[in-house]
C-alpha cells in the first residue's frame, strides 16, 4: 500500500530529477558554447564564474528580466499556452528513465527511476509526439510569417522523423522482449566472453543510428534545424517571443537533448551499467556511469552541430522517407528473423540462410558500386566533353 | 502461458487473396513502370477476378465458420462473391476505355477497384462484426476516392467530398453500435450475440439502441431513406463506370452484410426491427420513385432509380423468411447486371469526352442507332420490373416472399411504388424511340468498343435470360440459402 | 480510490473539452480542444488499466494525427467565420433539440443497463501483461480482422497517392491517342 512515506519519497524524486533537469540544461548550454568554440578555434564564454560556467544562469537571468513584449497580431491564449506546451512534455519524458541501481534504506526499496511503466518506451515516444505543439503553437498563434513557416516545416520534419525514429525503437524492443524501460536495461546485464558489455550498441548498431538521426531531427538540432533555421527565417517558430517566453523553448530544445540522450543510454548503452569497480561507492557509482554515457551522447549532439552543416529542406525530407523509414523497416525485419530463427529453425538451415543472405547481399552490393563506378567515369567524360 | 498459433484456413480466404495479391501486383507494377499500357493491367485485374471466381467455385460444397470464426463459407457468402466478382469484371470492361476518353485512366484505379471488391466480398461474408466494420471501411475509402478520380472536374469532387463526409458520420454511428452491441453480449461474433441476444440478463433498451445504431449504418451503405442524400450527387459526380460498380457492387455486399447481422445476430428480436424498416422500405421505395420523375440528367435519375431499388430490396428482409433471403440474392444479382448495363449505355452515347446526361439529348436515338437504343430500353424495362424481363421475375420473387410473411400491405406500397417508377423509366424509352432525331450535322453519334460491346451485350443477354427462363437461377438463390445461415 | 479520484478529473475535463470543441469560434482553438479531449481519455484508458491503448492513444492520436489536421488548419486558413456559418436559420435549433435527446436517451440507458456479467475479468485479462495480452488476442482470436486492416491501410495510402500526386494528364493524354483507333461503329 501506498503510504506517507512513499508519497513523501516520490516528491523528493521528483524535485530532484526536476532540480537535476535545470542544473544540467545550464551546464549543457555553458559545455555546448565551449566545446563548439574549442572546434572553431575561438574561446568562447570564460567570464562568469569559473571558466564562464555561470553564463547561462547568467543569461537565464537576463531574459527573466528583460521586458516581455507581446506583438498585438497575436492569437493570446495560444500565443501563451505554446512555451509551456514545448516545456512540460520535454520535462515528463524523462520520468521513465531509471539513472541508477535501486538500493535499500530498512525495508524500502528506492529506485533510481521516477515511473516504472510497463509501456515506458511508448511513453516517452508520446511525449516526444507532444513536444511538437509547442513549435506549431508558437508559429501559428504569432501571426506572423516567419513563425509559421517554421512551425510548417517543423511540423513536417518532426512527424517523418517520428516514424523513423519509433520504428528502430521497435527493433530494440523485439530484441529485448519488453517495453519497459527498466526491463530494456536489464536485459542489456552481462557480459559476452567475460569482457565484451552486452550493450544493445553492438547488436543494434543500425538502429542506433536511425535513433540518433531522428533524435536530432525531432530535437531540431542542426544539421536538422530548419524551423528555426536562422538565415532563412530570422528565428523560426519563436521569432515573435522575447524574455521568459523565449527562455522557455530555449530550455525545452535543451532538455529535449538531454531526454533524447538519457533514452539512447537507455536503450543502447546499457543504461546505468557498468562494471562494480568502486563497490564503496554504492549506487552512486551507476549514477555516475549514467551521467558519463549521457554527456558522451550530449557531446555527439554537439559535435554534428559543429561539424555538419544545415542539409536543404528537400533533402531532409528525401532522407527521412526514403532512406531512414525503408531503412528502419529492412532493420525491424532483420531483427524479429534474428529474433525468431533461432527458435524456429536448426543451426545448419540457419547458417545457410544467413549465408545466403549475406552472398545476395554483396553481389547487390558490388554491382552498385560497379555501376556508379561506371557512371561516374561516364559523366567525367561528359565534363571533359563540355569543358 | 505458451502461445498456440491460430489456424489459418487459406483455402476459405483464398479468393480474398487472390484479390488483394492481384491488385498489389497491380499496383507494383504500376510504380516501377508508370507509362505500363493500361491494357495490360485491365487484363491482369480481370484475370484476377477470374482466379478469384476459381477459388469461390473451389469451395461450393464448403460450409463452415473460419478464421476463428470472424469468416463465414456458406451459400449466401458465396452468391455473395458470385454477384461482386462479375460487377468487379462488368466494371472493367465499361472502365477501360472511358477512362481513358475522359484522360483520367491511372495506373491506381484496376488496385482500388480490386480491393474494393475484396473488401465486399468480405463484407458479404463476414461473421463478426468487427470484420464487417473493417470491410465495409475498406471498399468505403477506396469508393472515396474512386468518386474523385477526375480531378478536374468539380462534380466528381463534390461528390466524393460529400460521399466521405457523410460516410464517416454513419460509419461512427455503426462502430457506435457495434461497441453497445459488444457491451450488451460480450461479442461481435454475430452467432454469439444471437445466443446472448435471446437471453433475458440483456438489457433489452441497450440492445434497441445498438441495432437502431447499426441499422443507420447499413441504411447509408445501401441508400435508404432518410441516409440517401449523398447518392445522387456521388452517383452524379462520379466516373460513369465507377457510379455502376457503386450501383451494383455496394449496394449487394451493404445488402449480404445486412441481411446476415440482422437475420443471423439480431434475428431474435426481429419483431422490435422489422416494423421500422417496412417504414424505411416504403419510404425508400416512395421517395426513390418520386423523386427520380423530377430530374433531367440521366445518372441522377439512375441514381434515385437505386435507391428505390434498394426499398425492393429491403421487402427481403422485412419478410425475414428463406425465400425473402433467396429473392433478394437474385434480385441484387440481375440488378447488378442490368443496372451496370444501363451505364454502359450511358458511357456508350457519345464518343467524345462527355456522354449524353441530359434527358433532351437521348431523343430519338433510338431512330438512328436502333441496336443501341434497344439494348437501353431493355435495361430500362428490367429496371421498371415489366416483362420479359429479368427485373420483373425479381420483383415478383421478392413480392411473394413478402406475401408468404404475411406482409400484404408493403406488396401493395411497393406495387404502387413500381407504377409510379415505370412512367420515368417509359418516358425516357418514348424520348429514345417517339422523338425525332436531331439533324445531323455536328451531333455526335455513339462510341461503343469491343469492351462495351461485350458488356452491354453480356447485360443484355443476361437481363433476357432470366426474365425468360429463371428457373436455374432461382434454384441457385434457393440453394445458396437451403440450409440457413451457417454460424 | 486512486482510480476514482483520476476518474473525477478526467472525466469531466473529457467532457468540458468536448462541448468546447464544439462551442469554439476558432478552428484551431476547436482542435487544441480536442487534442485535451484525447489526452482525457487516454489518462481514463490507463485508469482503466489499459496502458497500452492509453500510450497509444497519446502517439497516434494526440502527437500524430491532431498535428497534421492542425498543419492542414493553419495552411488551409479555414478559421475565418463564414466558413462556419449555418446554412439553414434552424439548423442549429434542431440538430441541438436533437442531439440533446440523442444524448440523453443515451446516457439514460447505458446508466440503467451497465453489466459486467458478459465479460471475464480485467485482471484475468491482464494476468500476464496488458500488452501481452493485446498482443496474444491481435494474433490469435482477432487474426483476420487484424489482418484485414493492412488491407484498409494499402486503401488509405493509394488514395493519399491519387489525390496527393501531381497531375498526369499528359501521360492520359498519350493513351487516348493510342488507342482512339479502336473505335468501331455499330
Amino acid at each position: 500500500m501506498i503510504d506517507g512515506i512513499d508519497v513523501l519519497i516520490m516528491v523528493i524524486k521528483v524535485l530532484v530529477v526536476f532540480g537535476f533537469l535545470l542544473v544540467s540544461v545550464l551546464l549543457t548550454i555553458w559545455a555546448e558554447r565551449r566545446i563548439v568554440a574549442l572546434m572553431q578555434q575561438r574561446i568562447g564564454p570564460n567570464r562568469v564564474g569559473p571558466f564562464g560556467v555561470l553564463q547561462g544562469l547568467a543569461d537565464g537571468i537576463k531574459l527573466f528580466f528583460k521586458e516581455d513584449v507581446t506583438p498585438t497580431n497575436v492569437d493570446r491564449s495560444v500565443y501563451f499556452l505554446a512555451p509551456v506546451a514545448a516545456l512540460l512534455p520535454a520535462f515528463l519524458a524523462f520520468a521513465v528513465v531509471p539513472v541508477g541501481r535501486g538500493f535499500h534504506i530498512g525495508h524500502r526499496v528506492i529506485t533510481l527511476h521516477l515511473v516504472d511503466l510497463n509501456v515506458g518506451i511508448l511513453f516517452f515516444l508520446a511525449m516526444g509526439s507532444l513536444m511538437v505543439y509547442g513549435i506549431v503553437l508558437a508559429g501559428w498563434s504569432s501571426g506572423s510569417t516567419y513563425p509559421l513557416l517554421g512551425a510548417v516545416r517543423s511540423t513536417a520534419q518532426m512527424i517523418s522523423y517520428e516514424i523513423g525514429m519509433g520504428l528502430s525503437v521497435v527493433s530494440v524492443v523485439l530484441w529485448s522482449g519488453t517495453l519497459s524501460t527498466s526491463g530494456i536495461v536489464d536485459a542489456q546485464s552481462g557480459t559476452w566472453f567475460g569482457f565484451v558489455p552486452r550493450w544493445f550498441i553492438i547488436p543494434q548498431l543500425p538502429a542506433l543510428v536511425m535513433f540518433l538521426l531522428g533524435g536530432l531531427a525531432e530535437t531540431n538540432r542542426a544539421p536538422f534545424d530548419l524551423p528555426e533555421a536562422e538565415t532563412e527565417l530570422v528565428g523560426g517558430y519563436h521569432t515573435e517571443y522575447t524574455g521568459i517566453k523565449f527562455a522557455m523553448f530555449f530550455l525545452a530544445e535543451y532538455l529535449h537533448v538531454i531526454t533524447t540522450s538519457a533514452l539512447v543510454v537507455t536503450l543502447f548503452l546499457g543504461g546505468w551499467r557498468g562494471p562494480n569497480i568502486l563497490p564503496f561507492l554504492g549506487p552512486l557509482l551507476f549514477v555516475g556511469y549514467f551521467l558519463a554515457k549521457l554527456g558522451l551522447v550530449i557531446f555527439l549532439f554537439m559535435w554534428a552541430r559543429a561539424t555538419i552543416p544545415r542539409i536543404r529542406y528537400d533533402r531532409l525530407m528525401h532522407l527521412g522517407w526514403k532512406v531512414l523509414i525503408p531503412a528502419s523497416l529492412v532493420w525491424t525485419m532483420i531483427t524479429a528473423a534474428m529474433v525468431v530463427l533461432p527458435q524456429e529453425v536448426n543451426r545448419t538451415t540457419l547458417i545457410v540462410v544467413v549465408g545466403i543472405v549475406f552472398e545476395v547481399a554483396l553481389i547487390v552490393w558490388l554491382a552498385r558500386l560497379t555501376t556508379t563506378a561506371l557512371r561516374r567515369g561516364r559523366l567525367r567524360r561528359g565534363d571533359s566533353h563540355v569543358v | 502461458m505458451p502461445f498456440v498459433a491460430p489456424h489459418i484456413a487459406w483455402h476459405g480466404i483464398a479468393p480474398e487473396l487472390a484479390l488483394v495479391g492481384g491488385a498489389l501486383v497491380a499496383l507494383l507494377i504500376d510504380a516501377v513502370k508508370p507509362a505500363v499500357d493500361r491494357r495490360f493491367l485491365a487484363g491482369l485485374s480481370l484475370a484476377t477476378i477470374g482466379l478469384a471466381a476459381w477459388f469461390t467455385f473451389d469451395l461450393r460444397d464448403t460450409r463452415a465458420v473460419i478464421m476463428q470464426g470472424t469468416l463465414a463459407v456458406d451459400g449466401v457468402a458465396l452468391f455473395g462473391r458470385l454477384i461482386l466478382l462479375i460487377t468487379a469484371a462488368m466494371t472493367i470492361l465499361i472502365s477501360y476505355h472511358y477512362l481513358s476518353r475522359r484522360r483520367i485512366h491511372r495506373g491506381e484505379y484496376y488496385p482500388l477497384l480490386l480491393l474494393a471488391t475484396s473488401g465486399m466480398t468480405l463484407l458479404a461474408a463476414s461473421n463478426d462484426l468487427l470484420l464487417s466494420f473493417l470491410a465495409i471501411e475498406t471498399l468505403s475509402l477506396a469508393l472515396y476516392v474512386m468518386v474523385g478520380f477526375a480531378r478536374r472536374d468539380e462534380k466528381s469532387q463534390e461528390g466524393a467530398l460529400k460521399y466521405f463526409l457523410l460516410g464517416a458520420f454513419s460509419s461512427a454511428f455503426l462502430l457506435y453500435g457495434i461497441a453497445l452491441t459488444y457491451g450488451a453480449t460480450g461479442s461481435t461474433q454475430l452467432s454469439v450475440i444471437s445466443k446472448q441476444a435471446a437471453v433475458a440478463s440483456v438489457d433489452e433498451r441497450l440492445m434497441f439502441v445498438a441495432v437502431a445504431m447499426i441499422a443507420v449504418g447499413f441504411a447509408f451503405k445501401v441508400a435508404a431513406v432518410p441516409f440517401h442524400m449523398w447518392s445522387p450527387d456521388a452517383y452524379q459526380g462520379a466516373p460513369t463506370s465507377v457510379t455502376g460498380f457503386m450501383a451494383a457492387g455496394t449496394k449487394a455486399a451493404a445488402f449480404i452484410g445486412f441481411f446476415r447481422v440482422f437475420l443471423v445476430a439480431f434475428g431474435a428480436l426481429q419483431w422490435d426491427w422489422r416494423p421500422v424498416l417496412w417504414i424505411v422500405a416504403v419510404a425508400t421505395m416512395a421517395v426513390g420513385s418520386l423523386l427520380a420523375i423530377a430530374q433531367t440528367d440521366v445518372k441522377r435519375m439512375l441514381a434515385y432509380s437505386s435507391i428505390a431499388h434498394a426499398g425492393y430490396v429491403l421487402i427481403g428482409l422485412v419478410a425475414a423468411n428463406r425465400d425473402g433471403v433467396s429473392a433478394a440474392l437474385f434480385y441484387l444479382l440481375i440488378y447488378a447486371v442490368m443496372v451496370l448495363g444501363a451505364f454502359a449505355a450511358v458511357i456508350v452515347s457519345a464518343p467524345g469526352g462527355s456522354e449524353r446526361l441530359s434527358l433532351a439529348e437521348w431523343g430519338g436515338i433510338g431512330r438512328r442507332y436502333p441496336v443501341f437504343g434497344g439494348a437501353m430500353t431493355l435495361f430500362l424495362l428490367a429496371l421498371a420490373g415489366l416483362p420479359p424481363t429479368s427485373g420483373f421475375t425479381g420483383k415478383f420473387l421478392l413480392f411473394a416472399a413478402a406475401i408468404k410473411a404475411h406482409e400484404n400491405a408493403l406488396v401493395v406500397a411497393a406495387t404502387i411504388t413500381s407504377v409510379v417508377a415505370a412512367f420515368f423509366y417509359v418516358r425516357l424509352i418514348v424520348l429514345i424511340w417517339l422523338q425525332d432525331p436531331p439533324p445531323d450535322d455536328g451531333h455526335p453519334g455513339i462510341g461503343p468498343t469491343p469492351a462495351l460491346i461485350t458488356s452491354l451485350g453480356i447485360a443484355a443477354a443476361a437481363t433476357i435470360v432470366f426474365g425468360v427462363w429463371p428457373q436455374s437461377l432461382i434454384d441457385l438463390a434457393r440453394n445458396a440459402i437451403s440450409h440457413g445461415f451457417v454460424g | 480510490m486512486s482510480e476514482t479520484i483520476v476518474f473525477l478529473i478526467a472525466g469531466p475535463i473529457a467532457l468540458g473539452s468536448a462541448l468546447f470543441i464544439i462551442m469554439s469560434k476558432n478552428a484551431v482553438h476547436s482542435a487544441l480542444w480536442l487534442i485535451l479531449n484525447l489526452m482525457a481519455l487516454a489518462v481514463l484508458f490507463v485508469d482503466l488499466d489499459a496502458q497500452f491503448l492509453g500510450v497509444v492513444q497519446f502517439i497516434i492520436y494526440a502527437g500524430a494525427i491532431m498535428v497534421l489536421f492542425l498543419f492542414v488548419i493553419m495552411l488551409l486558413g479555414v478559421t475565418r467565420e463564414e466558413l462556419l456559418g449555418e446554412a439553414i436559420p434552424i439548423q442549429r435549433v434542431v440538430s441541438g433539440i436533437l442531439g440533446v435527446a440523442l444524448a440523453g436517451t443515451l446516457v439514460w440507458i447505458l446508466l440503467n443497463a451497465y453489466d459486467e456479467s458478459a465479460f471475464g475479468s480485467l485482471a484475468g485479462a491482464n494476468s500476464a501483461g496488458n500488452v501481452q495480452g493485446l498482443g496474444r488476442l491481435l494474433f490469435s482470436k482477432y487474426i483476420f480482422p487484424f489482418e484485414v486492416t493492412s488491407i484498409l491501410l494499402i486503401v488509405a495510402a493509394i488514395g493519399a497517392m491519387i489525390l496527393a500526386r501531381g497531375r498526369t494528364e499528359e501521360e492520359s493524354a498519350s493513351e487516348v491517342e493510342r488507342h482512339s483507333g479502336e473505335d468501331v461503329r455499330l
